[in-house]
């Protein structure tokens, strides 16, 4: 049994990772990686709800008719969601100004609908809260590898702390030049392809 | 009237093309890396988001101003009521008009157009949680637009997510005789080709009309 729950656990952060393996929650994936910051605040606030909701919707699997269940999940989940973007207003109100609509965007993200339905309504909310603990960790990892490749290239600092010496950059006389093309939508769709590439050449799998 | 028209005209400009939807805020990714393998499943879906979209926008809007903004309910006239803030209710309600529609959408078009229906039919359920649907209503309430903006804005975000799957599908469909290395295969080099798709799409930034 605690072998199992290892693998419910440990498989979705490398192997089984939600982004580059099973396809889901792309969407805000792509968006909040401009910062590391507001990627890290999205992981956990994403985290939250998926552990949330798999649990309390495992919970109540036996309860939930099969043809109202779509509903029924959206409600818990917008219900989670509704909470941490009134915890994030109150908290950490410069960081939600800048995930602006992702945050609420969770509730049509993908790998929370996709663990609802693929893991919660079949097992049990001990495993279900592992499970999505799991996913919200290779989640938040992905996000945040991203992230610093985005924020170093594409102004050339970390969690806002610049790491490139001043002489360097052109206007001080030196060579470099901060790559641009990092902060817009075609540097995320290219990153997160490579690294989609590198997650699969190293757990050798192929798509058909 | 020129003024006026040409004001809509440059905001459906914008959400088509400068702020494509998917290209520049990502939004709606799930179904377009699952349904764009194949060109007349992607016009299928594309057409379903213009359609639903095109109500849910303007919709949400009236439910937005007539029932959750502070002060909305003062149109009831019970005293008390312009004190009434409920906004922190909006993502649930957005979602909930979101499945609604889509669900009342799927069941007059069984009846009254079943051709339509038949072609739209699949895509339908799926586009109740496809981000681009929450995500337009929630830019449309950021952004403060008014009722006849939220109806440009909501079709023409539509159109754009529309142009983006159907010249991916069709990107994707050459990409069968093309020897791509393994791990890229699939998820991987569909993200790059999206990236210059996107890069592409950045040129129209300049557009001013």
């Amino acid at each position: 049994m605690s072998i199992r729950k290892n693998i419910v656990f440990s498989d979705p952060i490398i192997s089984n990772n939600p982004i580059t393996r099973q396809v889901l929650g792309i969407c805000s994936a792509l968006a909040v990686t401009v910062k590391v910051d507001s990627a890290i605040v999205m992981a956990f606030a994403l985290t939250f709800v998926l552990v949330g909701s798999n649990a309390i919707i495992s919970m109540l699997r036996k309860k939930i008719p099969s043809n109202v269940r779509i509903i029924v999940q959206l409600t818990i989940i917008a219900t989670l969601v509704i909470m941490t973007d009134q915890l994030l207003k109150a908290f950490l109100f410069d960081i939600s100004k800048q995930l602006s609509v992702f945050v609420g965007l969770i509730i049509t993200n993908c790998i929370v609908m996709g663990r609802a339905e693929a893991f919660a309504m079949q097992n049990s909310p001990k495993d279900s809260l592992l499970d999505g603990l799991g996913n919200g960790i290779g989640y938040g990892a992905v996000l945040i590898i991203v992230a610093v490749i985005r924020e170093f290239l594409g102004s050339g600092s970390i969690l806002n702390v610049t790491l490139l010496p001043a002489s360097m950059y052109v206007e001080n006389g030196g060579w470099y030049v901060n790559n641009g093309l990092m902060l817009l939508a075609p540097g995320a769709f290219i990153v997160l392809g490579l690294l989609i590439w590198v997650q699969r050449t190293v757990t050798n799998y192929t798509e058909e | 009237m020129a003024e006026i028209l040409e004001h809509y005209l440059s905001l459906a400009t914008k959400s088509i093309f400068i702020e494509n939807i998917l290209l520049a805020y990502f939004l709606g990714m799930c179904s377009f890396l699952a349904i764009s393998k194949k060109v007349e499943t992607s016009i299928g879906l594309g057409m379903a988001v213009i359609f639903v979209n095109g109500i849910t926008v303007p919709l949400n809007w009236l439910i937005k101003t007539y029932l959750l903004m502070p002060g909305a309910l003062t149109w009831t006239g019970i005293s008390g009521m312009d004190a009434v803030d409920l906004s922190f209710l909006t993502f649930i309600t957005f979602i909930a008009t979101i499945a609604a529609s889509v669900q009342l959408v799927e069941m007059l078009l069984d009846k009254f157009s079943p051709s339509l229906y038949n072609s739209l039919g699949i895509f339908l359920p799926l586009i109740a949680v496809n981000c681009a649907i929450l995500g337009s209503s929630l830019f449309m309430n950021e952004r403060g637009y008014n009722l006849a903006e939220s109806s440009v804005f909501g079709i023409s975000s539509g159109i754009g997510f529309a142009m983006a799957i159907v010249m991916m599908s069709a990107i994707r469909f050459k990409l069968k005789y093309s020897n791509v290395p393994d791990g890229l295969k699939g998820l991987g080099i569909t993200m790059i080709l999206t990236g210059l798709l996107s890069m592409a799409y950045l040129s129209f930034s300049g557009i001013q009309l």
